[in-house]
């Protein structure tokens, strides 16, 4: 293990990767990209939130704009959405910039961060939705056109597996920023900011990477998000689902670790199906908002009980029964 | 004079709605100043109040200015009852923890509310409803001006009982240095616990005030939450005249930029200066030292 740290992301990536060939559904196909698609955000989250400890409440906001950006650049400029892709994540990676120079400029920490990026996701949210450019209430719709050139693909699996290549590349960015010196200065600025600077880590020049890399991650989910639905208005993309979504995965799974927010998206929207499923039986019709009380459950259980999440759980099971 | 008369009636309906945001801004600002945390809750909190005066209206048949002394003491409870037995235990004292756990509370109660009444929107419909007080060229919505003074005797009660109680003392002991208080014999918890109770009940009274001319669906409480945490940062966290200076300032800038904007742009007004403030004067008009 040692020598081979990249070992434990390759098993799990080949193992989702062939999960597809075995299972044909659509329904199990559909979840399995959306759930890639949320890892990812949550990806960016965690890079920000769970390695430098700068809670976001409003990672929509890098979410829309890979959405928007993705769409608007095929839809009125005509580019190639293998193109506009990585354009979108530079939009994500700029805004992240922007967003973390200002407030970090400022001092903002704890809870003033976390209402600062929450009111950034609203005013992005607003301006979407009232603007024509952005097609307004609307929404943009991106044509359908099914080729492997246009990014979009006749069979469902294309399409996961690029989300799963995605996702794997950024476990292996994450696991890569752990073990580097960037990665070791994030850790100490979330433990205690002031002892980090007194040590002369350049505490704004961290957190500026960190939210800039973090913008690019979420932005690429939005892109794929964009590809999968081909359609987008300023609540889908912009509105705080996707802000509360990015969050819980990573606290849920285990905040700060590789595979936090991959096991984290997971659980939470493999409960989200079941519980649906559950309440429509019961109820005899689909009950909205249900699965999402659930997560504010889990939210607040993770927070009381299990501090690192699902993963933090297992560790600590297979710890116990390897001492006992 | 048509034009002084339309800017007027903006003017003056802005300080009638910045009086009850104040209300609302109220209780956010109480618990920030005692418990220095920020309740992600306070939004959630006041829709459910609103669908509290709905079904009171709709099934009881209470007026919702008589429901103010059923819910206000129901709220105070609820309030009491959550920070005592969940927020509390929940986060380990860390803040953080705090935050988050106040966002699912905001996510289970939102979201309770949108599985129990779906996401239509609701309204109540009382005999005064849409009655007016006529002043010279302006006519006042009759609830609305109601809303306004009962917000200035809500922040008025909240003040001696803060300035001239024990209890108050109490808060106030806490706030200012909470292990002090504890070795003096005050119970930390309890006052926390208290002081959330008195942020519910704020939300309770501004419920009452608000329902007769406002809409509720589930998700309503969104558009006051960004709304109140801008009054509290522009005030000043933890101050209770900040809070009501803010809540009028906000009121007539969402008014006034409505008017000559539009409805949507009129939004984006707030959350600038709530932008802008976090970011050039985080302390507020009237903060401390933060």
């Amino acid at each position: 293990m040692t020598q081979q740290p990249y070992l434990p992301i390759l098993a799990v990536v080949a193992g989702l990767a062939l999960l597809p060939l075995g299972l044909s559904s659509n329904t199990v196909l559909n979840f399995l990209s959306f759930a890639m698609i949320i890892t990812l955000a949550a990806q960016g989250w965690n890079i920000l939130g769970g390695y430098g400890g700068q809670f976001s409440f409003g990672h929509a906001v890098f979410f829309g704009t890979g959405a928007y950006g993705m769409a608007l650049l095929q839809v009125r400029f005509g580019v190639n959405p293998w193109l506009a892709l990585p354009v979108a994540m530079g939009l994500g990676a700029v805004v992240g910039f922007a967003i973390g120079y200002l407030s970090f400029r400022a001092r903002l920490r704890g809870s003033y961060f976390a209402l600062v990026t929450l009111a950034f996701a609203e005013v992005f949210r607003i301006s979407a939705n009232a603007w024509g450019f952005t097609g307004g209430a609307a929404g943009v719709l991106v044509p359908l056109r099914l080729d492997p050139a246009n990014m979009q693909f006749a069979d469902k699996r294309i399409g996961f597996w690029l989300a799963l290549a995605f996702v794997a590349a950024v476990l292996a960015l994450t696991l890569a920023i752990t073990r580097s010196r960037f990665g070791a200065q994030l850790v100490a600025v979330r433990e205690n900011e002031e002892a980090a600077r007194a040590l002369g880590v350049d505490a704004l020049a961290v957190k500026l990477k960190a939210i800039t890399l973090s913008g690019a991650i979420t932005a690429a989910a939005g892109c794929l998000y964009t590809q999968k639905f081909l359609y987008l208005d300023a609540t889908l993309a912009y509105g705080p689902w996707i802000s509360v979504e990015a969050l819980l995965a990573p606290i849920i799974g285990g905040v700060g670790t590789v595979f936090g927010p991959l096991v984290g998206a997971v659980v939470l929207l493999g409960l989200g199906e079941v519980t649906k499923t559950v309440f429509a039986n019961l109820m005899g019709g689909s009950v909205p908002g249900v699965d999402l009380v659930v997560f504010g459950v889990l939210l607040i259980i993770c927070v009381a009980y299990a501090p690192r999440g699902v993963l933090g759980l297992v560790q600590g099971w297979f710890r116990r029964k390897a001492s006992a | 004079m048509l034009k002084l008369d339309i800017f007027l009636s903006a003017l003056a309906n802005g300080l009638m709605t910045g009086a009850v945001y104040a209300l609302i801004a109220l209780g956010l600002t109480l618990v920030y100043g005692v418990l220095h945390i920020i309740n992600f809750a306070h939004g959630a909190t006041l829709t459910a109040a609103m669908f509290a005066v709905f079904v009171a209206h709709s099934v009881f048949k209470i007026d919702p200015y008589i429901a103010i002394v059923i819910l206000t003491p129901l709220f105070f409870g609820l309030g009491y009852a959550v920070q005592r037995f969940v927020i509390n235990p929940a986060s380990h004292g860390n803040d953080s923890n705090i935050l988050l756990v106040t966002l699912g509370l905001s996510i289970i109660i939102e979201n309770a509310l949108l599985a129990g009444f779906r996401s239509d929107t609701r309204s109540i419909d009382v005999p005064y409803g849409f009655s007016v007080i006529e002043i010279g060229n302006l006519f006042l919505s009759t609830p609305k001006v109601v809303a306004f003074f009962a917000s200035f005797v809500v922040a008025g009660l909240l003040w001696l009982l803060l300035a001239r109680t024990d209890t108050g003392k109490a808060i106030r002991a806490v706030a200012r240095e909470k292990t002090g208080a504890a070795l003096s014999g005050i119970n930390v918890d309890h006052i926390y616990a208290v002081t959330f109770g008195l942020g519910a009940a704020c939300l309770a009274i501004a419920a009452c005030l608000l329902m007769p001319t406002f809409l509720v669906n589930p998700r309503i409480g969104n558009a006051f939450v960004l709304v109140a945490f801008t009054i509290v940062v522009l005030g000043g966290m933890g101050s209770i005249a900040g809070a009501l200076v803010g809540g009028l300032i906000i009121g007539v800038v969402e008014s006034l930029s409505g008017l000559y904007f539009g409805e949507s742009l009129g939004q984006i007004g707030i959350f600038l200066i709530f932008i802008l403030v976090l970011l050039f004067r985080p302390t507020g008009l009237f903060g401390a030292k933060a």
